[in-house]
């Protein structure tokens, strides 16, 4: 038997997601030297994750995070099956038969819960379906957001949590030029939300936003961000926190919080509210979101480890929809062990375990490896530690040639899923792009699996 | 708007930056690295894992190191890209240690 990796045993992996985790692990594999044929397996018919999903429209720079994808699917070693669902089209134990191993780069697709009474009123959503919504997700395109009341209330303050307030702190002039989903830029048009509302449940020198995303607030056509100068008198712990040379982002928060909260109020009709030091106890109202309480919080505990105690007294927040974006987790899939607490698949190095050990062939990398944490770079690093391993594991995998991606194609004709190739995703990109020149947008998304399939006949 | 490397970066060249660029535009001679400022995609990954804070995104740049950004776009030319992580230069712990990091 030839040699597994060697140009007469190519070594035959899967990758289940499309997302920056995925794209850079197909790229570790093609760059390790050993002869590689990489499919790249994804739910959607279009490629790319949270970049197009989940980047907020008005980033757009960001998003040329897929000039690099693009380079990476051209080469000859990479299937692109797209429109197929793990678990629904294809089990997990019959891509092990196909592939000698599989990596799952998936991410974190649910949000995790408040858990507090009231969280399912109406009106209280997940950052998850908002973002989703914006960037015309096919899961979430259908999903209302009543934005007719003036308070917006968004609990979390990541990344995540400052997309959501900025999308909906900007005017329909500030969005109409970016790929921003037709439905989304209409109902944001007719939006009342005039006060937007941002709590954590630390202080600002824990705030997890990156500066970057910060300093937007201050430079939106028609909101004002506010917070009270009170807010960033900091304990001396978070003193010393800020003051350590290897947190330069949470210094350069304060300093942005500090310039916002100096500013002199404006004729801008909306205002992004930066709150500190309160968490959610419960949503109140009769048949919908009307009110959030909540409690006060002190810190305690030593630098960088300090965690939110209530202080037992709580305030009323007139609240008419609230976005709760407090961390993210994985979704199981049936064959794969999965950490139920942390969300996650557990895995040593990006191989992933049970309880006996690992599991021979399954790695695991981005989001759904760690946990919900760090930018698009992050999961190179990531994906590159986990191919890493799974090179290192070559000497003991069965070497037995696999069908790979034609076993793939094989096996999924006979059950119906439209797969969508590379090329064809190609199609609907232009057909995207030219949907949207008339618009001045970079692309109209079709937000509907329908519609892409549609354009590819 | 972009993000370049600065001085901070010359006798160390920890290269852990080129394992968090999602595209790439690190490119490095013997002495230290730079960013091609026409791929870099303002995503600050770099920034925080750099061990002496030689990176920085142009609003935040110290005036005196404001020279350094066309030395990036320059010099990223010029030299090979730099995709992987690299042994750091010997001098660099001492380097580090000698700017307080």
């Amino acid at each position: 038997m030839s040699e597994l990796g060697s140009p007469e045993n190519p070594l035959k992996v899967a990758v289940v997601g499309s997302g920056p985790s995925g794209f850079y692990a197909v790229e570790a594999l093609l760059k390790s030297g050993k002869a590689v044929a990489v499919d790249m397996i994804e739910r959607l018919p279009a490629p790319f994750g949270l970049v197009r999903n989940g980047v907020a429209p008005d980033h757009p720079k960001l998003k040329q995070a897929i000039l690099v994808y693009e380079k990476i699917a051209e080469s000859p070693a990479f299937g692109f099956f797209g429109n197929v669902t793990i678990g629904r089209d294809v089990a997990v134990d019959e891509l092990r038969r196909l592939y000698h191993a599989i990596v799952f780069t998936c991410g974190a697709e649910t949000d995790r819960k408040l858990g507090i009474p009231g969280e399912d009123l109406k009106g209280s959503h997940t950052a998850t379906e908002f973002v989703g919504w914006y960037n015309g997700h096919p899961d979430y395109r259908d999903r209302v957001f009543d934005l007719s009341g003036e308070v917006a209330v968004i609990i979390g303050q990541g990344n995540v949590a400052a997309d959501v307030a900025r999308i909906l702190s900007k005017t329909v002039d500030e969005l109409k030029h970016t790929d921003i989903a037709e439905h989304a830029l209409e109902a944001l048009g007719r939006s009342n939300v005039r006060e937007i509302h941002v709590i954590g449940r630390r202080g600002p020198a824990q705030a997890k936003f990156t500066g970057k995303e910060l300093r937007e607030f201050g430079e939106l056509a028609d909101c004002d961000p506010v917070l009270k100068a009170e807010d960033l008198r900091l304990n001396p712990e978070s003193e010393a926190e800020i003051a350590d040379k290897n947190n330069a982002g949470s210094a350069k928060n304060i300093e942005i919080f500090q310039s916002f909260a100096a500013r002199a109020p404006s004729a801008k009709t909306r205002r992004c509210i930066f709150r500190f030091l309160e968490g959610p106890v419960r949503l109140e109202g009769a048949g919908k979101v009307e009110r959030l309480i909540l409690a006060k919080n002190r810190l305690e505990g030593p630098p960088f480890n300090q965690v939110a105690r209530e202080t037992g007294e709580t305030v009323a927040q007139p609240c008419n929809i609230l976005f709760r974006s407090i961390g993210y987790k994985g979704i199981p899939i049936q064959g794969v062990p999965f950490d139920e607490r942390k969300g996650i698949f557990p895995n040593d190095e990006g191989r992933i375990k049970d309880a006996s050990g690992p599991v021979p062939g399954l790695y695991v990398a981005g989001w759904i490896k760690r946990g919900p944490s760090g930018i698009i770079g992050t999961n190179r690093a990531c994906a590159v530690g986990t191919v890493a391993s799974l090179l290192a594991d070559l000497p003991k995998m069965d070497a037995q040639a696999k069908p790979g991606g034609e076993g793939l194609r094989k096996l999924l004709a006979g059950r119906g899923p439209r797969v969508v190739t590379y090329g064809e995703w190609r199609r609907i990109d232009a057909a995207e792009i030219g949907r949207g020149q008339p618009k001045g947008k970079p692309r109209e998304k079709f937000t509907r699996i329908a519609e892409m399939l549609d354009a590819i006949g | 708007m972009t993000t370049v490397v600065t001085d901070n970066c010359q006798r160390c060249r920890f290269t852990d930056c080129v394992t968090v660029c999602p595209v790439s535009c690190f490119h490095g001679d013997d002495e230290m690295l730079y960013i091609d400022t026409g791929v870099c995609i303002d995503c600050g990954a770099c920034i925080p894992v750099c061990p002496v804070h030689a990176i920085y995104e142009e609003t935040d740049i110290p005036d005196d190191k404001r020279s350094w950004i066309q030395i990036n776009t320059d010099l990223s030319l010029k030299q090979t890209n730099t995709t992987e992580k690299q042994e750091p230069l010997p001098t660099a712990e001492a380097r580090k240690k000698e700017l307080g990091f």
